[in-house]
C-alpha cells in the first residue's frame, strides 16, 4: 500500500507583502518569523499536512518540515503545557486551538502555568496561542465564543485581537517575538473578507502590541471596539455621519494590556463614548473600559458611557437567533443616535 | 533479541491481558471469563490484526482493512464476498429492523447532504457513511431504559433510540420546531424519555456526564446501562479519561463505544495514540477491552449484547472497539487530501450496508423485494419528515433571550434599552 497522499501540489511560498486578504496576511506572518528564526514552529490539531482547519498554516509543512509542523493528538491541555515547555528551552510555539471555544481545556494550563512562570520564577514565556473566535456565521454555541474576557482577568496574559489584514500580519509578528504568552484571537468572519483585502507593504514590519489605533477620526462621539465589530462600527459611523453625527471609532487591537491613554484621549476629543464588543455584555471587556472611563476621565464625559454588546446567552444557531444574540449596525446607529442626542 | 514469533506470541498475551481487563490481578476474572472464552469473530479479528501490524511500527486503515477481511473470509457467500457473522441471536423480524434502521441512517444523511446544497440546512453535514452499522448494531443492544452519548457520526444510534428523522431534520434546519428550538444543532438535544443525551462539540466531555448518569441511576437503585461514544481522536482528551477512570474505579456500568475510523478530521490514528488498539487503553483502566468489526452490523449487536450483560450484572466499565471508517471528509467541506491512495476504494468495497443486504439474502432472512419494501417505507417517511420540518417557521428573534435560566425566577435576556429608553 503507498503512503503517498491525494495531496499532489506543494503549497507555494506566499508573496512578502501585496494585496492580501486577512488569512494570507498572518500566513505571510507566520511563514517569515519562521524562515527568519528557527526556533519558532507550529503546533496543533490537523495544522500540518491539512493545514489547519481555516487554513491558516496552510503550506508551512512542505516549507518547514514535520519536524516544525506539529500535529497533535486532540488535547487542548497537552498543546498548551507542551509549548510552554518547549519555551522554556528556547522555543518560540506557535500554537493553535482549532476553534477558539476548544481553548478551554487548555484554560488550566494557560492561567495557572502559563500566565504565571514569570512572576513566579521569572521565567518568561515566549508563547502564541492562537485560533478562530466569534460569532456570526451560524456555528452555534460551541464554535462560536468570543473568549477574551475569560481571561483578562487573569494577570499575566496578552490578548491581542486584529481586525485588518495589515494588523493581522503586524501582530502576529509582534505576539512571536514577544517574550511573554501572547492570545491571538482572529474573528473567522474576517479570514476571507474581500473587504479587507488590502496592500501591505514588503519590508518585515511589526504592529506593537498595546497600542491601539483611530479606525475613523471624529468628533461628536467615539466607539471603542476591536476585531470584527470594528467594521459594524465603521459602517455605523458612515450612516451617523449622514445625520450629522462625526463618529470616532478606536479600534483597540491589544485587549490586554489595554491603551488606555488612546481611550483617554479619545474620550476628552468627543466627550461621549459607546463600547462595542461581540461577546456578552455582562461581565465584557466592556465593563473595564467604562470603569477604566469613569475613574480616569470622568470630568470629560458629556453623557453615560454606554456599552453595545451581545445579549447574556449563549451563542444560539438559528438565523434569527443569532441576530438577536449579537449587536448589530442597527443597534450600534440606534445607540449613537440617542447618545449625541444625550 | 526476541525472534518475530516470540514478539508476536508476546504481543498475544498483552493483547488477551488487555481485553481481560487483567492489568491488575484478577477481580474480575469470574465475571470476564465467559466473554473471552468464546471463540468469537472479535478475538479472531484482534489476533489477525496484530499479525497484519506486527511488521509496521504502527497499524494503518488498509492493513486494517484487510485483516478484517482476512477474518471475515469465515463468513462468505456463494460468491466468496463478505457478509456478516453467522452466529446470532437475532431474529429474523430483528434482523429487517436492523436493516431498516441502517437504511434510514444513510437516507437521513444523504437528505441532509442534499438539504445543505439547497441551502437549507444551515450548518454543517456530518456524515458516517460506512460507520453506520456500528452505531445501529451496538444502540440495538440496549433496552429502553439505558442511556446513550452519541457522537456526531452515530446519527444510526440516536434513531434506534427512539428519536424521531423529523427532528432531526428540523434541528439541522435550524427550525423553530426543532427539540431546540434553533437554539443548538444537528443532534445537539436530549430526550431524558428516550435515554438520549446529546453531545456538545467538546470531544470528550460527554464521558464524565455519562458516568453520572451511572452513578445516580444506582443511587436510584436503577439497573442501567451508560454508552458513550467517542472517536479515536476523542479519546486523546483529559475529560476522557478523567470519566472513564472515575467509572472504572466506581465499577459504574459505562460502556464505551470507541469508534476507531482512522481519521481524526485529518489527523492519523497513528497521531493519536501510541496503541495499536484503542481496545488495549482499557488495560490501563483496569476494564476489558473489546474489538469488534464495526463494519458487521451482527456482530457489534452480538459483541454490544455481551457487554451490556456484563456491565448490567455488575461488572462495571467497559469499552468496545470498532474498527471501521469514516468513507467522507470531516465535513462536507474537507477535501481528504491527507488520504493515502487507494484506502477509500478498499473501504467501499466493505461497506456496511452492501454487506448486510448480502448476508439477509444469503441467510434467508429476507428478500430483494422485503428489503425494497423497506427502503420504500423509509423514503416516504423521509419525505414525510423532511416536507414536517420544511413546514415549521424559524424562530421569533427576542426566542433567543429565554432559557438561560428558569425564568420564572431570573427574567430572561432581552436587549437593554439604550440610555434608559426603549
Ligand atoms: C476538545 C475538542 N478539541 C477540538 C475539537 C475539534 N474537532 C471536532 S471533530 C474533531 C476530530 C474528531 O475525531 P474523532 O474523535 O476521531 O471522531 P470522528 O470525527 O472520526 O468521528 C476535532 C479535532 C473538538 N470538537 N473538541
Ligand atoms: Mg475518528
Amino acid at each position: 500500500m503507498s503512503t503517498e497522499t491525494k495531496k499532489e501540489k506543494m503549497a507555494e511560498r506566499p508573496a512578502r507583502g501585496g494585496r492580501a486578504t486577512f488569512v494570507e496576511a498572518l500566513r505571510q506572518g507566520i511563514w517569515e518569523e519562521m524562515e527568519r528564526d528557527p526556533s519558532v514552529f507550529i503546533i496543533g490539531e490537523d495544522v500540518g499536512l491539512y493545514g489547519g482547519a481555516f487554513k491558516v498554516t496552510d503550506g508551512l509543512i512542505d516549507e518547514f518540515g514535520e519536524g516544525r509542523c506539529v500535529d497533535t493528538p486532540i488535547s487542548e491541555a497537552a498543546i498548551v503545557g507542551a509549548a510552554c515547555g518547549a519555551a522554556l528551552m528556547g522555543m518560540r510555539p506557535v500554537a493553535e486551538f482549532q476553534f477558539i471555544d476548544f481553548i478551554s481545556p487548555g484554560f488550566d494550563m494557560l492561567v495557572n502555568y502559563a500566565a504565571k512562570c514569570r512572576y513566579r520564577w521569572g521565567a518568561g514565556l515566549p508563547t502564541v496561542f492562537r485560533g478562530p473566535c466569534g460569532a456570526g456565521v451560524h456555528a452555534g454555541p460551541f464554535h462560536s465564543v468570543n473568549a477574551e474576557s475569560f481571561f483578562a482577568n487573569t494577570a499575566g496574559l496578552k490578548i491581542v485581537e486584529p481586525s485588518t489584514a495589515y494588523d493581522a500580519k503586524g501582530l502576529i509578528k509582534a505576539a512571536i517575538r514577544d517574550p511573554d504568552p501572547v492570545l491571538y484571537f482572529e474573528h473567522k468572519k474576517l479570514y476571507r473578507l474581500p473587504r479587507l483585502r488590502e496592500e501591505i507593504p514588503e519590508d518585515d514590519y511589526v504592529v506593537e502590541i498595546g497600542k491601539a489605533r483611530v479606525a475613523r477620526e471624529g468628533r461628536d462621539l467615539s466607539i471603542i471596539t476591536f476585531g470584527a465589530q470594528v467594521l459594524n462600527a465603521l459602517d455605523a459611523a458612515e450612516e451617523l455621519d449622514r445625520e450629522g453625527v462625526s463618529v470616532e471609532v478606536i479600534d483597540l487591537r491589544t485587549i490586554a494590556p489595554m491603551d488606555k491613554s488612546a481611550i483617554i484621549s479619545s474620550v476628552k476629543k468627543t466627550s461621549k463614548v459607546l463600547i462595542l464588543h461581540e461577546a456578552s455584555r455582562t461581565g465584557g471587556i466592556g465593563g473595564e473600559i467604562a470603569a477604566t472611563i469613569a475613574e480616569e476621565a470622568f470630568e470629560w464625559l458629556d453623557a453615560p458611557v454606554v456599552r453595545v454588546a451581545a445579549i447574556d446567552t449563549p451563542v444560539p444557531y438559528s438565523p434569527p437567533l443569532e441576530e438577536y444574540h449579537l449587536p448589530q449596525i442597527k443597534d450600534v446607529v440606534n445607540a449613537g443616535r440617542k447618545l449625541a442626542a444625550y | 533479541m526476541a525472534t518475530k514469533t516470540e514478539t508476536k506470541r508476546k504481543n498475544a498475551g498483552k493483547n488477551k491481558a488487555a481485553r481481560d481487563g487483567d492489568g491488575n490481578g484478577n477481580r474480575r476474572g469470574a465475571n470476564n471469563g465467559n466473554l473471552i472464552a468464546e471463540k468469537s469473530v472479535e478475538a479472531a479479528i484482534t489476533t489477525s490484526i496484530d499479525d497484519a501490524v506486527d511488521e509496521k511500527p504502527q497499524a494503518t486503515a488498509a492493513a486494517a482493512a484487510q485483516a478484517i477481511e482476512e477474518v471475515a473470509t469465515a463468513s462468505v457467500n456463494a460468491d466468496g464476498e463478505m457478509i456478516c457473522q453467522l452466529e446470532t441471536s437475532l431474529t429474523r423480524d430483528q434482523m429487517l429492523e436492523l436493516y431498516r434502521y441502517l437504511k434510514l441512517t444513510r437516507l437521513v444523511e444523504e437528505r441532509l447532504v442534499n438539504l445543505y446544497r439547497q441551502t437549507k440546512v444551515v450548518g454543517g453535514v456530518f456524515r458516517s457513511l460506512g460507520q453506520e452499522a456500528t452505531a445501529v448494531g451496538t444502540a440495538y443492544a440496549l433496552q429502553q431504559g439505558d442511556f446513550i452519548a452519541p457522537l456526531i457520526r452515530d446519527l444510526g444510534a440516536v434513531l434506534v433510540k427512539g428519536i424521531r428523522a423529523r427532528d432531526i431534520f428540523a434541528q439541522y434546519m435550524a427550525k423553530a420546531w426543532g427539540p431546540s428550538g434553533g437554539r443548538d444543532l444537528n443532534i445537539h438535544f436530549g430526550d431524558m424519555t428516550k435515554g438520549f443525551i446529546g453531545p456538545i462539540s467538546h470531544l470528550g466531555d460527554m464521558i464524565p456526564v455519562m458516568t453520572g448518569i451511572a452513578l445516580g441511576a444506582r443511587m436510584q437503585g436503577k439497573n442501567l446501562v451508560a454508552v458513550a461514544y467517542i472517536g479515536d481522536g476523542g479519546m486523546s482528551t483529559g475529560a476522557f479519561h478523567e470519566g472513564l477512570n472515575f467509572a472504572a474505579v466506581q465499577r459504574l456500568p459505562l460502556i464505551i463505544i470507541a469508534e476507531h475510523n482512522w481519521y481524526a478530521y485529518s489527523t492519523p490514528t497513528s497521531k493519536q495514540t501510541a496503541v495499536k488498539n484503542l481496545a488495549d487503553k482499557a488495560a490501563g483502566y483496569g476494564i476489558p477491552g473489546h474489538i469488534v468489526d464495526g463494519n458487521d452490523v451482527v456482530a457489534c449487536y452480538e459483541t454490544m449484547k455481551r457487554v451490556v450483560e456484563f456491565a448490567r450484572g455488575g461488572g462495571g466499565a467497559a469499552i468496545i472497539e470498532a474498527k471501521t471508517y469514516r468513507r467522507k471528509g470531516h465535513a462536507e467541506h474537507d477535501d481528504q487530501r491527507y488520504l493515502p491512495a487507494g484506502e477509500l476504494e478498499e473501504w467501499e468495497r466493505k461497506d456496511p450496508l452492501d454487506r448486510f443486504e448480502r448476508h439477509l439474502i444469503s441467510q434467508k432472512a429476507a428478500t430483494r423485494e422485503e428489503m425494497d419494501k423497506i427502503v420504500a417505507d423509509v423514503e416516504r417517511e423521509i419525505d414525510e419528515d423532511v416536507a414536517w420540518a420544511e413546514s415549521s417557521p424559524m424562530p421569533e428573534p427576542k426566542q433567543a433571550a429565554y432559557n438561560v435560566f428558569d425564568n420564572t425566577i431570573v427574567p430572561p435576556a432581552l436587549r437593554p434599552p439604550v440610555l434608559g429608553g426603549e
